[in-house]
């Protein structure tokens, strides 16, 4: 753990985004995680992300499990509110809060333990009910915490930093995400921030349930030969199936595609996803294609990166429960409560 | 690019800024740690070793450090070296045991013309060496311009004699009040080597209409000055004007102040911002009520039957041509007359050697300088060496002290019968300052602070005595804040491809988004490509070989605040924190393994 406070000088030529801010503006505290923690650079995807996208901080809502990955909000978005709830329960503590007060901006921060194991039902949930989130799996396949027993992510047949098998099968987030109807499903890698940064960002603009699994290397614990969420063994075998970049408001396209590359995205919002292929096949509207996609390319041992599956005119929960636009928690007691002339009513339209 | 070369003794020379901006090449942030520490003889031996006048300096020095500062590009001023300088002389213990020894004379006998900065230094890196050392000078006491020039308000003659009498217990034989007027003769002495340090002592004459009839209130600069210091002049009208821009004339404006000006003012050609002097000396002088005008040149000395009355000057304005040269043209505005009763003329300084005569071998150039190798220092005469304000024309007291070691080592070389072209390379040591997994030797939390101000003595006080000091020198507290600011520069960020996993934590961690991981490419490219916006291209970028993604890491030093968080966050410790230290060559260094030429 670093002693010293990150200086607060920043460099004199960073670039400022709508609101002026620079991306420092984004930070949190210093990482008391490991050094080289692939959960850092996730952190520093959030922090460009939300930059990129002149996110005003008071408007986030963090919200974790207990885990290295849960205590990750601590790192970034200092300014915005923040909910370490107890372990593997984030997705009910963000259910709630989605429900209590909709204008928020959710980011949902869990791990493979937090959301895999203890918190698995939990994470079925909040997917197939549609709450409208970006949920962010930090996946390093092992319990750093505890020094390194595998998780329930970890790949069946690779090995500890002990060397011992893993002879469980593992849990794929992704393709049980896609399965319970989540309308933005990716996979990425903390070391791939080209890849991550406008992953993070598309999501955050997304209605609708996202879920990114981003693979991300523990030092510590599972970064060796044997490993199949090592640096080493993901960069082998990274299959991404696309790369995008996200165009807010008027933005003009800044990159030159070549004609035929590029797939266009309207979101819900308005934001736009260019999305460049690299597998000219992938469809990433097709839900069921994705899943066999990823079962396929998962028995070859790839490791399958990019956005998975999109539907941009996903609803989301407030939409199934039909509630009001005002967010629950700024209705006036009368509004919430319109008294028992009103209650009488109700129950005789029942009768 | 190709990967950086750090064993290159200048790669790192140049990312210590303040260092590499020196003329002597001093190790600043060596020094400036030890003050931090309460170390203040360790860091005055440091000064004394590579720039010889701590003390002086410290009050004095133009800081051509102070500029290429570091912390001056991450906010808005630079670490105040000079006067952190000033505090290690000041808190010094008695440092006399640390001196050399004066050693067994070696036989050979070496003259200097002139007792200033460059003769005082070339005679302090000879005389432990055994050279016999001799130094004539005019005045009979040595510093020359250091004392004769610089007001007694800023440099006090107690510092000078110290320092100057550090070199002369070297063994050093100085001849005081013996002003060489022949080389000739000189040479008839048949020295083994003469330094010629005799400075730029002429000022510069201002030909217009009425010197010669108001001659006796017109005065030049320098002689004026040096007349003030020895105490033959102690008065002036109450009405001056002090007619130049550079530093010289600052110290005029204010010694007038002294001795009896009331209004004083300063008028120049050029615009304020052109001038030559440092910001810090105008803006003395402008808190002692001496206003500066400026964009007027004066035309003529207005008197009234030879008893001056005024200067009359025409008014002009800044014009550029394509090139972006500045004229000065008329403005077009009548002419205006500033009246008073005395002028001091302080318009540049001059080089004079009346006392060369044209057959000692001794060749010069149209502008009557003497051709003098810049790298040797050596005169067509191969006996006959150069330096400081003689050599090439006025600067500074820095300069002269660089050059004055350069010259040195000329001579010791020619003594001893080798080649003085052939110069060895400076001595560098490179070390790692990791203590444990987040601690480091030195101090890496960055301070916030901003530039503290040096306590000046009360103006009304000041004003009155012209050799009451007027700056009182940083406090203890102050010097260790001030300390403090420095970003330790000389701690380098070392970078080792074998190690690096590509996790990224440096990139994530670095404060200033120095470090960029990316494809390589040309210098101009990749200075596209940076994390942060390339705002210095003087700044190198440090680039590594391929690692294993066929990226490269690439580093731009240019704002890098030396906090060590990259090798903090490096899981592998392909980022270390290593100090470098360098220490130039001077006569005498034995480390003679490899050399450049000064061809």
């Amino acid at each position: 753990m670093t002693y010293i406070a990150k200086p607060k000088f920043h460099h004199p030529g960073l670039k400022k985004n709508e609101l002026g801010y620079t991306h420092r503006d984004y930070e949190g505290k210093i990482s008391t995680l490991c050094a080289g923690c692939g959960h850092d650079s996730i952190t520093a995807s959030i922090i460009e992300a939300c930059y990129e996208l002149s996110i005003e901080p008071h408007r986030v809502a963090k919200i974790s499990g207990i885990g290295c990955s849960s205590k990750t909000p601590d790192y970034f978005l200092g300014n915005s509110h923040g909910f370490n709830s107890v372990h593997g329960r984030m997705p009910s503590v963000l259910t709630g809060a989605n429900l209590a007060n909709r204008d928020l901006i959710y980011l949902g921060v869990s791990g493979d333990g937090d959301s895999a194991s203890i918190g698995f039902g939990q994470f079925a949930h909040s997917i197939r009910r549609g709450v409208n989130m970006t949920y962010i799996v930090e996946n390093n396949g092992v319990y750093g915490l505890t020094k390194g027993q595998f998780s329930a992510t970890a790949d069946r047949g690779s090995k500890s930093k002990k060397g011992v098998t893993n002879t469980d099968n593992a849990i794929d987030l992704v393709a049980i995400a896609l399965q319970l109807g989540a309308t933005f499903v990716a996979r990425s890698f903390s070391g791939d921030k080209t890849q991550l940064v406008p992953l993070i960002a598309a999501a955050i603009r997304h209605k609708g349930a996202s879920f990114i699994d981003v693979i991300s290397p523990c030092i510590a614990f599972n970064n060796h030969a044997g490993s199949t969420k090592s640096f080493d063994y993901v960069r082998e075998h990274n299959d991404a199936v696309n790369r995008l970049d996200v165009l807010v408001g008027r933005d003009p396209i800044a990159v030159d595609y070549a004609p035929g590359t590029v797939q266009m995205v309207e979101q819900h919002d308005g934001s736009r996803i260019a999305l460049r292929k690299i597998d000219a096949d992938y469809d990433p509207h097709d839900r069921l294609g994705a899943q066999t996609f990823l079962a396929r390319h998962a028995a070859k041992g790839q490791i399958v990166t990019g956005l998975l599956y999109v539907d941009p005119d996903a609803d989301d929960l407030h939409e199934h429960l039909n509630t009001v636009e005002t967010p629950l928690n700024t209705l006036e007691a009368d509004t919430l409560c319109p008294g028992s002339a009103a209650l009488d009513k109700f129950n005789a339209s029942l009768r | 690019m190709k990967p950086t070369d750090i064993a290159a003794p200048d790669y790192f020379h140049k990312v210590v800024d303040c260092q590499w901006a020196c003329p002597a090449h001093t190790p600043v942030p060596e020094y400036i740690r030890l003050i931090a520490q309460g170390r203040y003889s360790d860091a005055y031996m440091i000064n004394w070793k590579s720039n010889v006048f701590p003390g002086i300096l410290g009050r004095t020095c133009d800081r051509p450090c102070e500029p290429a500062c570091r912390r001056g590009r991450v906010e808005e001023t630079p670490v105040a070296i000079c006067r952190l300088k000033r505090v290690a002389a000041d808190f010094k213990d008695d440092i006399t045991q640390r001196l050399p020894r004066p050693s067994a004379k070696n036989g050979k006998r070496v003259a200097f013309v002139g007792g200033g900065p460059a003769s005082l230094t070339v005679a302090r890196d000879l005389a432990p060496l055994g050279y016999h050392c001799t130094v004539f000078d005019g005045d009979p006491r040595a510093g020359g311009m250091m004392r004769s020039q610089i007001p007694k308000f800023r440099l006090p003659d107690s510092v000078i004699d110290e320092e100057t009498g550090y070199i002369l217990g070297l063994g050093v034989d100085f001849k005081g009040g013996h002003r060489i007027e022949s080389m000739k003769a000189l040479l008839a002495e048949k020295y083994d080597a003469i330094f010629v340090g005799s400075g730029a002592p002429r000022g510069r004459e201002l030909d217009i209409p009425g010197r010669k009839e108001a001659a006796a209130n017109v005065h030049i600069g320098i002689d004026w000055l040096s007349s003030v210091s020895f105490g033959h002049t102690d008065k002036i009208g109450k009405r001056v004007i002090v007619l130049g821009g550079g530093n010289t004339a600052m110290d005029c404006c204010r010694t007038a102040r002294r001795l009896g000006g009331e209004e004083v003012k300063v008028v120049v050609r050029s615009g304020f911002e052109e001038m030559k002097a440092s910001p810090w000396e105008k803006e003395d002088a402008l808190h002692e009520d001496i206003p500066i005008l400026n964009f007027l040149v004066p035309t003529a000395f207005v008197h009234d039957n030879g008893k001056l009355t005024g200067i009359t000057f025409q008014k002009v304005k800044a014009e550029y041509d394509a090139k972006g040269r500045r004229n000065l043209v008329p403005s077009g505005e009548p002419d205006q007359t500033i009246e008073c009763d005395d002028v001091l003329v302080a318009v540049g300084q001059e080089n004079a050697f009346p006392w060369i005569e044209q057959d000692c071998g001794i060749e010069f150039d149209k502008w009557h300088m003497p051709k003098v190798d810049p790298k040797t220092f050596v005169s067509t005469n191969p006996k006959v060496f150069f330096g400081g304000d003689a050599a090439f024309g006025p600067k500074n007291i820095i300069w002269a002290v660089a050059q004055g070691h350069d010259a040195a080592l000329s001579i010791h070389k020619m003594l001893s019968g080798e080649d003085i072209t052939e110069r060895p390379l400076p001595e560098v040591y490179i070390s790692s300052q990791k203590m444990g997994i987040h601690e480091w030797s030195y101090d890496n939390d960055i301070s916030n602070d901003k530039r503290y101000k040096v306590p000046h003595r009360d103006k009304v006080i000041a004003l009155k005595d012209i050799r009451t000091e007027v700056e009182l020198g940083y406090d203890v507290k102050l010097a260790l804040g001030e300390a403090h600011r420095c970003l330790n520069c000389d701690v380098q960020t070392v970078f080792s491809t074998s190690l690096c996993i590509e996790c990224d934590a440096c990139v994530d961690i670095c404060p200033m988004d120095c470090i960029t991981f990316t494809e390589n490419g040309e210098e101009t490219d990749l200075r596209q490509r940076l994390k942060a916006p390339s705002l210095h291209p003087d700044q190198d970028l440090y680039v590594s070989s391929d690692l294993k993604t066929g990226r490269v890491m690439v580093k731009d030093e240019d704002v890098c605040l030396h906090c060590g968080l990259c090798a903090e966050r490096c899981p592998t410790g392909a980022w270390d924190m290593q100090k470098y230290l360098i220490e130039m060559t001077q006569a005498g260094s034995t480390c003679p393994t490899k050399s450049r030429s000064a061809a």
